[in-house]
């Protein structure tokens, strides 16, 4: 089992729906965030692109986070998912420093805390809240092994790029373009 | 023209805009583990070199300073921690691919075997000292005994803890200015050259001095190397890398290290020591309260500075 996501960037038109989602059903504290829209406007002018991406954890497959953990807090689950075990978390920020794509916060009761995939969904069959409640449906969420799950079909008919590739750490978030 | 903008209004505090989740705590604690990897290398090696007596500065009295810096860097580093309660899971698992771990290992063994070093020299040193216990005597002389042996040990785990202190930050590869295989060697000899200052401080033997400003010389060198070779190698690399070296050339970071780092932590002290190698009169504590300086201020600057190079945005 191979968790991952797919989110069309064409889709997405930034209403933020995923991240208030997130906030309710994860109890995210107030003024936090797991998962965030950005807004990229890529070229000059006339010739301007502009794309939207919302963005979370990337569940890496070759993970910073859990390598420089120095407790073990850090560590992948089943299908891949990357967690915070919040009991063995010192707060050290070591996994704060390593990731790339500033994924991470320090939890104000100390731990620190991201993006779940919405595990204890996911566990019971269900898609994480932010794919759930996007109302354009651009956020694919599935096994990438399973070859008929929704994230395998999205990405076998579209092009599609992962963030900073060059920092190694085979991120499982995929951009549709 | 590329622009980024969170339109979810993410500002997460400590992580947006710049990453700042470590402080003041993290440089001062890698300055004072470099330090003392640095003090308890060299009376290590004088003691097995059998330049005991020689030195009696290195091998006996800044000691001293080392298992003090040692749990005052500890301390920092608790501070720094925001789940403290939890602390003991450091010392519940080792963890190879971790720096932060096997640090913490580090500090567990030569701490105590920084407080043992001192604790056999504490009847030379204050004649008046009494173990009280006579396991503590017999301890005492079992320890007096092994003496070149425990030296042995301490100067690798000295060097272990002065690499650990560079290697602590470049293991982090989402940190393009900390992501150099130079940041190893580089901590250790800065943390070395700063053993080297304190130790100076605390002689009162000129030939003694000598000696060390002599050695301390050869390592100021060999960091001004590495550092040439730092910036070379970034400006090499990829635009992250490249824009990492930025920071110091022309960036908000350029005076500060150059000035501080640089020419007041490095340069001068060289020349000053020179001179004084040559014959002319420089106060003695000038240099070495210099490199100290510039040691601590090295890791504040790469602290800082690393934190707000990153791949995105
Ligand atoms: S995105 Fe960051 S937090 Fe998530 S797995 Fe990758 S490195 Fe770890
Ligand atoms: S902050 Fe917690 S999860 Fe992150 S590296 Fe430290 S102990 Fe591990």
């Amino acid at each position: 089992m191979r968790y991952a996501m797919a989110i069309d960037t064409k889709k997405c038109v930034g209403c933020g729906d995923c991240v208030v989602a997130c906030q309710t059903e994860n109890n995210v504290p107030h003024g936090y965030c797991r998962d965030w829209i950005v807004e990229s406007v890529d070229g000059t002018y006339p010739s301007l692109s502009l794309e939207f991406r919302s963005e979370r954890c990337n569940h890496c497959d070759n993970s910073p986070c859990v390598r420089c953990c120095p407790t073990g807090a850090s560590h992948k689950a089943e299908g891949g998912i990357v967690l915070v075990t919040h009991h063995k978390c010192i707060g050290c920020g070591a996994c704060i420093q390593s990731c790339p794509y500033d994924a991470r916060y320090p939890h104000p009761e100390g731990y620190v805390d991201k993006c779940t995939f919405c595990i204890h969904r996911v566990e019971k069959g269900q898609n994480p809240a932010c794919v759930d409640v996007c109302p354009t449906h651009c956020l694919y969420f599935g096994d990438l092994d399973d070859p008929n799950s929704d994230v395998s079909l999205a990405l076998k008919d579209r092009k599609w790029k992962v963030l900073a590739p060059e920092a190694g750490t085979k991120p499982q978030l995929y951009f549709l373009t | 023209m590329k622009e980024e903008l969170f339109v979810s209004g993410r500002d997460i505090p400590n992580i947006d805009p710049y990453l700042n989740i470590w402080h003041w705590q993290i440089p001062l604690y890698l300055f004072l583990g470099g330090l003392a990897a640095g003090i308890l290398f060299f009376a290590g090696f004088y003691t097995v070199r059998g330049k005991a007596d020689k030195m009696q500065a290195t091998v006996k009295w800044a000691p001293l300073l080392a298992p003090i810096a040692l749990v005052l860097g500890l301390g920092a580093l608790f501070w720094d921690l925001k789940h403290k309660l939890f602390f003991w899971q450091l010392y519940t698992t080792v963890r190879l691919d971790s720096p932060m771990s096997w640090g913490a290992w580090t500090l567990m063994i030569i701490t105590p075997i920084s407080l043992i070093w001192v604790a056999s020299y504490m009847k030379e040193m204050f004649p008046w000292w009494d173990w009280k216990f006579d396991f503590l005597n017999k301890a005492e002389a079992w320890v007096i005994k092994n003496r070149v042996g425990i030296a042995w040990v301490m100067m690798v785990y000295a060097v272990i803890l002065g690499v650990y202190t560079g290697i602590l930050l470049s293991a982090f590869n989402a940190r393009p200015l900390w992501n150099t295989s130079i940041l190893g060697p580089l901590f250790l000899v800065s943390g070395f050259s700063t053993g080297l200052a304190a130790t100076i401080l605390l002689s009162k033997d000129p030939k003694e001095r000598k000696r060390l400003s002599q050695i301390d010389l050869i390592f100021i060198v060999i960091e001004l190397f590495l550092i040439v070779h730092l910036f070379m190698g970034f400006l090499a690399g990829s635009q992250t890398a490249i824009e990492a070296a930025h920071l110091f050339l022309g960036g908000p970071f350029t005076v500060t290290f150059w000035v501080f780092v640089v020419m007041l932590g490095l340069v001068f002290p060289a020349v000053l020591e020179t001179l004084e190698l040559l014959g002319f009169h420089v106060p003695k504590w000038l240099p070495a309260v210099l490199i100290l300086f510039g040691g601590l201020m090295f890791r504040f600057i790469m602290v800082e500075a690393g934190q707000i190079t990153r791949y995105l945005y």
